[in-house]
């Protein structure tokens, strides 16, 4: 059995005819220790499946409109308050983007690692166990990192502070939000580091959710690239680095900057990001698609296994 | 700081009245109705008390500069109890003679002495303000945490109801609320009833604030993180969100705690407050309304001045807290 099944995820923010739908249709497994990763650009519904996993997208204004999520076999779309407390942390936890806005600025850091020991292993919720899962996470002196305030660490530390606040509740899935977006690159490469580390070392699956593919390579067993709602290339990181069939997939990695070659400029995808409620009739890609034909507007395309484990919603991949 | 030190040395004052005013607050010199102020003799490193000769008329004093004992220390006086607890009988000044008696701010219409009514009074006036605080903020904070955290038709009705409060002209709800309990109840019972009015009715106010400042934190990642974490609601509004809104909350406190002050003399003023013959600010101004007495014996003012004094200290130490908390201010 799989960790996580996401089976055919609808969900649409507002009512009726306002409502728009961000995210049309994710189907997405994830097995324990596997790390996926999920790739698209900004506002493509990354993170809204992500957070959908636990239900953590408010509703209202959100209305999950089909789907289930099956996290470890139960249905997380159809759990009560208790329930869902219950998995929060204790099967999946969260690492989200700003670690500096993500730790609460009046605690001290011990403390709140603390609040999800207490939450979820009330037995060991103690100094002890807190340095423990600091150093875990390689944060040196732990003993007097306790006591600090966040805004007294650097991004990295905070980072890696959320990451042991993650731990602490001993999740089976680590759901990591563009952990290193907002760290700088030297930091990145940590981070990313400790995630490959952990995860070796405690038996976790990761979901890792970046619009960065040089991450992808680095730490993805699978990857799920999303266009408009919608999973367009589903395939093993290391088939769909090499190997991308969909369009977008291959027009993302060529906007990726090479250092050597002598290209001038940087390649970007013509167009914007369609806006969610607003998509495109039939292929969402296609207005921005340099192979795109007359008939892919007509309807959406359907996610086809055309090489074994490799998905893509294309009938032009070839 | 002037007005946190003030406040600290006016508080440290109310609660020793008992040791510090030289006699009890219900004590009546018969003798002496409308004494005005006695001015202390100083020779050398003593201070002696003048005695002062009643004269022919009605409240005419004549100080006698040659007639006068020394002033004492630590002298026994009249009974109270220390800190409301222990027996205790030594006050910090006094003559120990009931012919020389010390009266620093004179005496009222009944005789008796205006600066140890004033002490006694402080209990009640400045700690009006610090329970009120306390009982109206908790409420604030709660509901205003509540109505912003949830959102929706909870946040509507809490809303609305909260402008319903506040649409009232406050004194006209307050001595209608006093009205529906007995005239005649004891001083502490109007005591908390004042507490309690005062309270409910300013709560409304801070939910407002707090529920605006609610909508913002909820946007930040912190709380997201929270639920992500697994804590129930009610936890994330006491534990992440409330405590980052105290910046504010302290400020706004200090700066609304003279609101009860003048609430209770307001009250008290107007005769539906603390009763004699128990001591209060309001009710001590009460007694200097007439404008025979306020050009005879101006001394009755002196609780004006304690109020003074007292509101501009917390207004101050308000300020300062201000500037304290919020740099970009």
């Amino acid at each position: 059995m799989n960790l996580l099944e996401i089976k055919d995820l609808k969900l649409d923010f507002g009512r009726g005819t306002d409502a728009a739908r961000a995210v049309d249709g994710i189907s997405l497994t994830i097995a324990t220790g596997e790390t996926v990763c999920l790739v698209g650009e900004s506002g493509c519904g990354k993170s809204v499946t992500a957070l959908s996993i636990a239900r953590l997208v408010p509703a209202p204004p959100a209305n999950y409109v089909g789907g289930e999520i099956l996290l470890n076999g139960r249905d997380t779309l159809k759990m009560s308050t208790r329930e869902l407390q219950e998995i929060r942390g204790g099967v999946v936890s969260y690492v989200f983007q700003d670690p500096g806005a993500s730790l609460n600025p009046v605690f001290r850091i011990g403390n709140q690692i603390k609040e999800s020991l207490k939450l979820h292993r009330p037995e060991q919720a103690n100094d002890a166990e807190v340095i423990r899962l600091l150093k875990l996470v390689g944060i040196p002196a732990p003993e007097s990192r306790i006591r600090n305030y966040p805004f007294e660490m650097s991004g990295g530390m905070q980072q890696r502070v959320m990451i042991a606040m993650a731990l602490a509740s001993e999740p089976k899935l680590l759901v990591a939000d563009e952990p290193t977006t907002a760290l700088d690159v030297t930091i990145q490469a940590q981070i990313l580091d400790l995630l490959r580390d952990l995860k070796k070392r405690l038996g976790m699956a990761i979901l890792l959710i970046t619009h960065n593919l040089g991450i992808v390579g680095d730490i993805a067993d699978r990857v799920a690239v999303m266009y408009g709602g919608q999973v367009v290339e589903l395939a093993s990181a290391g088939d769909l680095l090499r190997r991308p069939l969909h369009p977008y997939t291959k027009a993302l990695m060529n906007s990726v900057p090479k250092l050597r070659g002598d290209t001038d400029r940087l390649s970007a995808i013509p167009g914007n990001v369609p806006r969610i409620g607003n998509f495109p009739p039939g292929c969402r890609f296609a207005p921005r698609c340099p192979i795109a034909k007359p008939e892919c507007s007509d309807k959406i395309p359907e996610l086809v296994e055309v090489e074994p484990a490799h998905w893509v919603r294309c009938p032009f991949w070839k | 700081m002037l007005g946190g030190g003030l406040l600290l040395f006016l508080y440290a004052l109310a609660i020793f009245a008992g040791f510090i005013s030289p006699y009890d607050y219900v004590r009546q010199d018969h003798d002496r109705f409308f004494h005005p102020p006695t001015w202390p003799k100083i020779s050398g490193f003593h201070v002696a008390i003048p005695r002062y000769e009643h004269l022919p008329g009605d409240c005419v004093y004549r100080r006698d500069p040659g007639d006068s004992v020394p002033l004492h220390f630590f002298v026994h006086g009249d009974a109270y109890r220390l800190l409301g607890l222990i027996p205790f009988s030594i006050h910090l000044f006094g003559t120990g003679n009931d012919n020389y008696p010390v009266y620093l701010l004179g005496t009222d219409q009944y005789g008796r002495d205006i600066l140890s009514r004033l002490l006694y009074g402080s209990e009640i006036s400045l700690s009006i303000g610090i329970i009120g605080i306390v009982i109206s903020f908790t409420l604030g904070l709660l509901i205003g945490g509540i109505s912003g955290y949830f959102g929706g038709p909870t946040d509507n009705v809490i809303m609305r109801w909260c402008e319903l409060i506040m649409s009232v002209p406050t004194l006209y709800m307050v001595i209608a609320l006093r009205n529906t309990f007995p005239a005649n109840i004891s001083s502490a019972q109007v005591y908390g009833i004042i507490i309690i009015i005062y309270s409910f009715i300013r709560w409304a106010g801070m939910a407002r604030v707090i529920r605006g400042m609610t909508l913002s934190l909820c946007e930040q990642p912190f709380v997201l993180a929270a639920r992500a974490m697994g804590q129930s609601h009610l936890k994330i509004i006491v534990r992440h969100i409330l405590p980052n809104t105290f910046s504010y909350v302290i400020v706004a406190a200090t700066l609304s705690v003279p609101y009860y002050i003048l609430g209770e003399v307001d009250l008290s003023y107007l005769g539906v407050g603390i009763q004699e013959p128990s001591a209060s600010w309001g009710l001590m101004l009460n007694a200097a309304q007439n404008t025979e007495y306020m050009k005879n014996y101006p001394w009755l003012l002196a609780p004006g001045v304690a109020i003074f004094i007292t509101v501009l200290a917390f207004n101050f130490l308000g300020d300062g807290l201000r500037d304290a908390a919020d740099t970009k201010a």
